[in-house]
């Protein structure tokens, strides 16, 4: 891209090839998905059908409802608090600029392994290491938090200004103590931002890992639609929304008050 | 951190006036009831979730257990059963990538204030953005698989439509950042409006755009391999399957395959953003 500034609309022969390539695979990709007009009609039938059957949303049995949605929001709290906390540490040692390598590396795997599979898949591990409920679900949560605050807290860190650090480390102070007033002061509003957004996802999550037995409201809603209670599912399905939105305006608010 | 503020606050002399707080005194209560609420939250949440000892207690002995269920890994199992289905994993990834880009870089521009200057089409458009967003994935493949039945198309469109939220609202904070320069001297010389976002807007938002498509295509390799556990195709029907027959061997295998394509697209979008940005 270095020569665009001196030839704005240039491209190479190799970059067209590029280009061509991933349109050509895209072309194969979307032929491989077995789409044709046919079953748009089909499916046009069906999906009026199933939302045809969504409306009225039932609410009957909303103690079910309240029961699963209260212990996911449990369970999204546990976890985010959990996984913040677990990645403040390893979101320090995990900073090149502060440490060396040989420690840097064994964390970063951590943190990499831990992003690296969606909450669901973890959970389902977790369900069969500590079986069904929400404890399986905190964990898998608590997983995915650490990888992914812990993954943007290490670059928050890695972008900090190198001369508060020195100022601190000329006065002798220890490692600790550069961490407290050298580093901590630079990240820590960048910090409460990200946790406030892992809330967020935790929430959306925890109505999810219900699906494989980990808790939440998610097996309720997995349960009712094996069972073509649609009304029933739009039900949770609203509730979740409602939960979620409630969720956004918090955070919304949360950036507010820690604007500084 | 708040109190930051305290070694100048003690010498400047308290109650004259001109003492220097860093935060007023409305926005020291708005922090100090966050923390509240954020204790209460989590202690009430400790307190109250249902969780059986009795599992704990037990859980060394099933992840022992797990451990010598899932070794060896089946390797040879790869080209027969996992191959076609990763395939598919990556083709549903690729395909919901570019629908969510097209159906989203429309709205973005309705969503921008700057853009399109009309108070109800942006709240309209708002509204599309957080609502595909704040239905799951899974849910949005449920529903597709109930209507297009099970299957990769199913898939697509669950990521393509989840999507549009997330790719929809980075895009419109890219357009609303856009410099006034060049959108005001191609409007001054009476340029219509596609020549408007043709010329002034895209070049600018060309880099974050490529970003955005690239973190999201990232996101939904992730998210197209649990797909399969609502029957939406991909590798997650392979898992599934592994995991109802108690074939932990195959499932490490299916984890590992995961892991590892997790891992070079990862790679691949850090080298390629290295080179467009």
């Amino acid at each position: 891209m270095s020569a665009s500034t001196a030839r704005p609309f240039h491209t190479t022969p190799l970059a067209r090839l590029g280009w061509l390539a991933l349109a050509l695979y895209l072309l194969w990709a979307m032929s491989s998905l077995d789409f044709n007009l046919a079953r748009f009609i089909i499916g046009l039938d069906n999906g009026a059908k199933f939302i045809a059957r969504m409306f009225p949303p039932n609410f009957e049995r909303w103690d079910l409802l309240v029961k699963g949605l209260t212990e996911s929001l449990q369970m999204a709290f546990l976890a985010s608090f959990l996984g913040t906390l677990i990645s403040l540490p390893l979101g320090l040692l995990a900073a090149r600029n502060l440490l060396p390598r040989v420690i840097t590396w064994p964390v970063r795997i951590v943190i990499i392994g831990c992003r690296s599979f969606h909450p669901v898949i973890v959970a389902i591990i977790c369900v069969k290491a500590v079986g069904f409920g929400a404890l399986a679900g905190i964990i898998a949560l608590t997983v995915a938090s650490v990888g992914f605050v812990g993954k943007l807290f290490t670059e928050a860190i890695e972008e900090i200004s190198m001369k508060q650090i020195e100022a601190v480390r000329a006065t002798g102070a220890s490692f600790m103590n550069v961490v407290i007033f050298g580093v901590m002061p630079q990240v820590m509003f960048r910090f409460i931002g990200f946790a406030a957004y892992e809330t967020d996802a935790n929430l959306r999550n925890s109505t999810m890992v219900g699906i494989v037995g980990a808790g939440g409201i998610g097996g309720t809603l997995f349960a009712a639609f094996q069972r073509f209670d649609y009304d029933y599912v739009f039900a949770i399905v609203l509730s979740i929304i409602a939960l979620i939105m409630v969720g956004e305006v918090l955070q919304i608010w949360l950036k507010k008050v820690f604007r500084q | 951190m708040t109190s930051g503020a305290t070694p100048l606050s003690a010498a400047a002399r308290p109650g004259t006036g001109d003492t220097w707080q860093r935060f007023t005194l409305a926005e020291k209560l708005a922090r100090f009831s966050v923390y509240i609420a954020i204790v209460a939250a989590v202690g009430w949440a400790a307190h109250s979730v249902e969780i059986i000892v009795e599992f704990i207690w037990d859980a060394p002995e099933q992840i022992a257990d797990m451990g010598r269920r899932m070794w060896p890994i089946p390797w040879g199992f790869y080209p027969r059963g996992i191959h076609a289905a990763l395939i598919e994993t990556l083709n549903i990834a690729a395909v919901s990538t570019l629908l969510g880009v097209l159906m989203a870089v429309p709205v973005g521009f309705l969503a921008a204030r700057n853009a399109t200057p009309n108070r109800l089409i942006n709240t309209i458009a708002r509204f599309i953005l957080v609502s595909t967003r704040s239905i799951n994935t899974l849910l949005w493949a449920l529903f597709f698989v109930a209507v297009f039945g099970p299957g990769a198309l199913a898939g697509t469109l669950a990521i393509a439509f989840h999507s549009i939220g997330f790719i929809g609202k980075l895009f419109s904070e890219a357009v609303e950042d856009a410099h006034r320069g060049s959108i005001e001297a191609l409007s001054a010389v009476g340029a219509p409006k596609l020549a408007l976002i043709q010329y002034a807007y895209w070049p600018q938002v060309k880099p974050s755009f490529w970003s955005i498509a690239l973190f999201r295509w990232d996101i939904n390799v992730r998210e197209s391999a649990v797909l399969g556990l609502v029957g939406a195709g991909g590798i997650g029907m392979a898992l599934d399957t592994a995991i109802n027959l108690f074939q932990w061997d195959r499932v490490a295998l299916i984890l590992a395959t995961i892991f590892g394509v997790v891992i070079v697209a990862e790679m691949l979008v850090t080298e390629i953003r290295k080179r467009i940005i």
